[in-house]
């Protein structure tokens, strides 16, 4: 490996302004009140040992790790401090030289052995399920967080779902490496309504995970790769969009395949764009939404999930108090960071519960199982759903 | 300098082992504050509550250990810098709105509740705390008390300390204290008079009991182009000069457009020499009336691409420019030294002409963006701290401002308080007598000076310090 902390632009740390506008949109910060826990804090410590002016200490190390990786605070930044850039950098730079801990040895060897194999990954969610069956999974707390897994989504004969009606645009559909495992219903009720919105779908064959979970854990390599086999697999199709339901997905896509510059679109980003036949029925439920990270902060999409949510006849629609502040979940962070992650999260169900929702609309898989899990320790009937399945409701 | 032997123990018993901070290099990450100057704290110390913040002022009063109450940091003066050492009293965790009383108009809380935060909570009562300093979404209401802060909407609704109805206060010997409470007239001395805006120096602050008002029913949001600065500052003058008083009445010069729009797009012309945001706000009758007078007064001088705000998120936009300016300018360059100044209204082109001039004499970017109503001027000048060479020039470009500020009749502070970047210029305006006047309050409160030390006060040693031309500005450049 060459210098230590190559891969940190100290272009883009010095973007920063220390102005503290950042610090509140922080959960960490929120739930800590140090600055050693927040966006500000965090820049300030990777910038020292970038240039050298404070010694890499591994204790310090936990501050890095306790980043959600949210990037809440980018809406909030008027300078325009890249910081999902800065800490995937950082954290790729601490994996060179930190003390390698079982724990994050494990999980940088599950996806790089299994999320990174999508024929090793349907085994896995075949073995979950026999265990669930046999209910095996509740002696781990990993294992109570997931959903009771029905059969996987699997793309159509011909890896195409025809266009309902008049064919007015050809998407492909990232099917993804865990949401088809978990949540095989988000994505059937999101290819419905894209066939319902005149689109053909498109099951590009062969493809893998995006690599949005290898960057997020410091894995840029990893996440390279996959990107490499990924972009062999779109060149030799042709489509007018990217649909992606998950939005840790979309927005690593719109950040690292520069190639598809323009064509990954949302689910929800899409469906606004394109537009939805009239809903066929009403949907009697009082509704309310919370923001995916990646999707309200990365990708700048709060209008359009709601605008579609609140256009079916019947919604009662209610927003919680700070409906884009994290939930905790963040990937891999829930088993990594239980406690913090934890903490987030009891504060959000809070929130959550006042609305007295019956559902709560989602839009990554992580939040999905993150609120679902929560909402049932708490012993609350409030749904958790993807947008997708709420919209598919109307149809 | 290490605390004393026990020091960190007995700190660690009060508010527990995991919220005092001591490692060196953790320490290192809350030397500074939104200004650019920094020092070590000895401790970080996280209070929970009252009890906390009295038991830990009576270990420092022991042992005369410096105790600077810390917020989120967002102030600009280095209010929050421990540049003695000691102990940054953090209450950011005392983060709770204790009681909203939506009858008297009034809410009780936390030092850490976030400014935006309380106005959000009011609003379910259809009300909303007035001050809003431009850090609001992070900033403290116990920070805005402590630096009596301002804010746009401060024009007509005036700063914190018109807000604050009372507060509980933690004096330098541990004792607590209430000062003043439930009514407007703080009857008697007004000790919380003292006490708001006294930066740390005298007290720290546990709760504070503030007035809400109520939300207004009609809210108008016109932008306004210039072709100069100064006829811009020509119309604030005849719009002031009218008779009206507007609820905000905001300057943005070329640079800060430019930078601003880059992030927002909240449609700034930018091609104009400087914009205005003028808001209004009262009952629909009078907001009508007053928009169509304003407008008609910004016309007559110069003004042009005149627009009203037709929907509140496009009043929120607009807004959203103008107060995430100062960060905006992280776009030309990656440190700003931000300036307030404050002189009479009557003076804002000089003033602005002076600062344009130092800019140029110095070859360094400055934008403008500032509370035009209140002549309350804040030139940034814009720099890249990693040039060490430049730092000598942004601190003589910027004491020049803050002097032609002084010799047109202005103050050395508007709204971020002096804090240690100004304590040295503190004889410009005040007298012997005047600062021994303040001296003997200090004392009064604070006899051994452990309460937030070398802040507000010029400090002899330091100043001549900064005569050699080696202010903390130099320090800071070492550890870049």
């Amino acid at each position: 490996m060459t210098a230590p902390f190559a891969r940190l632009s100290d272009d883009d740390l010095a973007t920063c302004v220390h102005c503290g506008l950042c610090l509140d949109a922080c959960p960490t910060f929120r739930v800590t009140g140090l600055e050693t826990e927040s966006p500000r804090g965090r820049i300030y410590l990777m910038t020292q040992w970038k240039r050298g002016t404070i010694a890499f200490d591994e204790e310090q190390v936990k501050h890095i790790d306790l980043c959600l990786g949210c990037r809440t605070c980018e809406g909030v930044c008027p300078s325009g401090v890249p910081y999902g850039r800065i800490i995937e950098a950082g954290r790729a730079d601490v994996e060179d030289i930190r003390r390698p801990s079982f724990k994050r040895a494990v999980s940088r060897a599950a996806l790089r052995q299994l999320v990174g194999h999508p024929g090793r990954l349907k085994a896995a969610g075949a073995a979950t399920r026999l265990a669930q069956k046999l209910r095996l999974t509740s002696v781990a707390r990993s294992g109570r967080m997931l959903p009771p897994l029905s059969p996987q989504y699997r793309a159509p004969e011909g890896n195409i779902a025809p266009a309902i009606g008049e064919r007015k645009h050809r998407v492909a559909f990232l099917v993804g490496c865990v949401m088809p495992i978990l949540y095989p219903q988000s994505h059937e009720a999101a290819v419905k309504l894209l066939q319902l919105a005149g689109c053909e779908v498109w099951f590009p064959p062969g493809e893998r995970c995006c690599g949005a979970l290898f960057a997020h854990n410091g894995d840029l390599e990893g996440a390279e790769r996959l990107r490499e086999a990924n972009m062999r697999t779109y060149d030799a199709g042709t489509f007018d969009a990217l649909i992606v339901d998950s939005a840790g997905c979309g927005a690593h896509l719109k950040d690292f395949y520069p190639a598809l510059k323009g064509r990954v679109k949302d689910l929800t980003e899409w469906l606004a764009d394109v537009g939805l036949p009239a809903p066929r029925r009403e949907v009697k439920m009082r509704v309310t939404y919370q923001d995916a990270c990646h999707l309200a902060h990365a990708q700048k999409i709060k209008k359009e999930p709601r605008d579609l949510m609140r256009a079916l006849p019947g919604v009662d629609w209610t927003e919680m108090r700070h409906p884009d502040i994290c939930c905790g979940a963040a990937g891999l962070y829930s088993t990594l960071e239980p406690d913090m992650s934890n903490l987030i999260l009891q504060e959000k169900l809070d929130d959550l519960i006042a609305t007295r929702a019956d559902v709560v609309a989602v839009a990554n898989p992580g939040c999905q199982m993150q609120l679902a899990a929560g909402l049932r320790k708490r012993g609350s009937t409030m749904k958790v759903e993807h947008v997708s399945e709420l919209l598919a409701r109307a149809f | 300098m290490p605390l004393p032997a026990g020091v960190a123990e007995a700190l660690r018993r009060i508010v527990g082992r995991e919220s005092v901070i001591d490692a060196p290099n953790d320490l290192r990450i809350f030397e500074r504050d939104g200004s650019i100057e920094g020092a070590l704290p000895d401790a970080v110390v996280l209070a929970s509550s009252t009890d906390h913040v009295a038991a830990v002022m009576r270990v420092a009063a022991k042992h005369r250990i410096p105790v600077v109450p810390r917020g989120a940091g967002t102030g600009l003066s280095g209010g929050a810098v421990t540049i003695r050492g000691g102990i940054a009293l953090q209450v950011t965790r005392m983060r709770h709105i204790l009681e909203i009383d939506p009858v008297a108009q009034t809410a009780l809380v936390e030092p850490g509740v976030v400014n935006q935060e309380l106005s959000l909570v009011a609003a379910q009562h259809g009300l909303f705390y007035a001050p809003d300093p431009s850090s609001q979404k992070a900033c403290t209401i116990g920070g805005n008390a402590a630096e009596n802060s301002g804010g746009p909407h401060c024009l007509y609704y005036g700063v914190t300390t018109n807000h604050v109805l009372g507060m509980e206060v933690v004096l330098a010997d541990g004792s607590v204290h209430w000062v003043s409470g439930d009514s407007a007239d703080r009857v008697g001395l007004d000790l919380c008079g003292v006490l708001v805006g006294s930066e740390g120096t005298l007290c720290a602050i546990t709760k504070i009991k503030v007035k809400l008002l109520r939300i207004p029913t009609s809210v108008a949001t016109l932008l306004a182009a210039f072709p100069s600065i100064d006829t811009a500052s020509q119309a604030v003058s005849a719009v002031i000069g009218h008779g009206i008083v507007p609820a905000a009445l905001e300057m943005m010069d070329r640079v800060t457009v430019g930078a601003v729009e880059a992030h927002y797009h909240a449609g700034y012309p930018t091609d104009a020499g400087a914009v205005l945001l003028v808001e209004v706000d009262g009952i629909p009758e009078s907001t009508r009336e007053l928009t169509a007078a304003i407008s008609e007064i910004l016309t007559a001088n110069h003004g042009y691409a005149l627009r009203e705000a037709q929907t509140p998120a496009e009043r929120e936009l607009l807004w959203a420019g103008r107060k995430g300016a100062i960060g905006a300018l992280g776009r030309i360059k990656p440190n700003y030294y931000l300036h307030d100044g404050v002189v009479p209204r009557s003076r804002l082109p000089q003033v602005l002409s002076a600062v344009g001039e130092i800019g140029e004499h110095y070859k360094l970017p400055v934008a403008n963006v500032f509370h035009a109503g209140d002549g309350n001027l804040h030139p940034n000048i814009l720099f890249d701290m990693r040039d060490h060479q430049v730092i000598h020039q942004v601190e003589g470009a910027g004491e020049e401002m803050l002097r032609a500020v002084v010799e047109l009749g202005g103050a050395l502070s508007g709204e971020h308080g002096i804090g240690l970047e100004k304590s040295a210029f503190m004889p410009w305006i005040y007298s012997e007598d005047d600062l021994d006047a303040m001296h003997r309050v200090k004392d009064v409160f604070d006899g051994d000076g452990i309460l937030n030390p070398g802040k507000i006060f010029p400090d002899p040693s330091r100043k001549a310090v900064h005569l050699a031309g080696r202010t903390g500005l130099a320090i800071e450049a070492r550890w870049w």
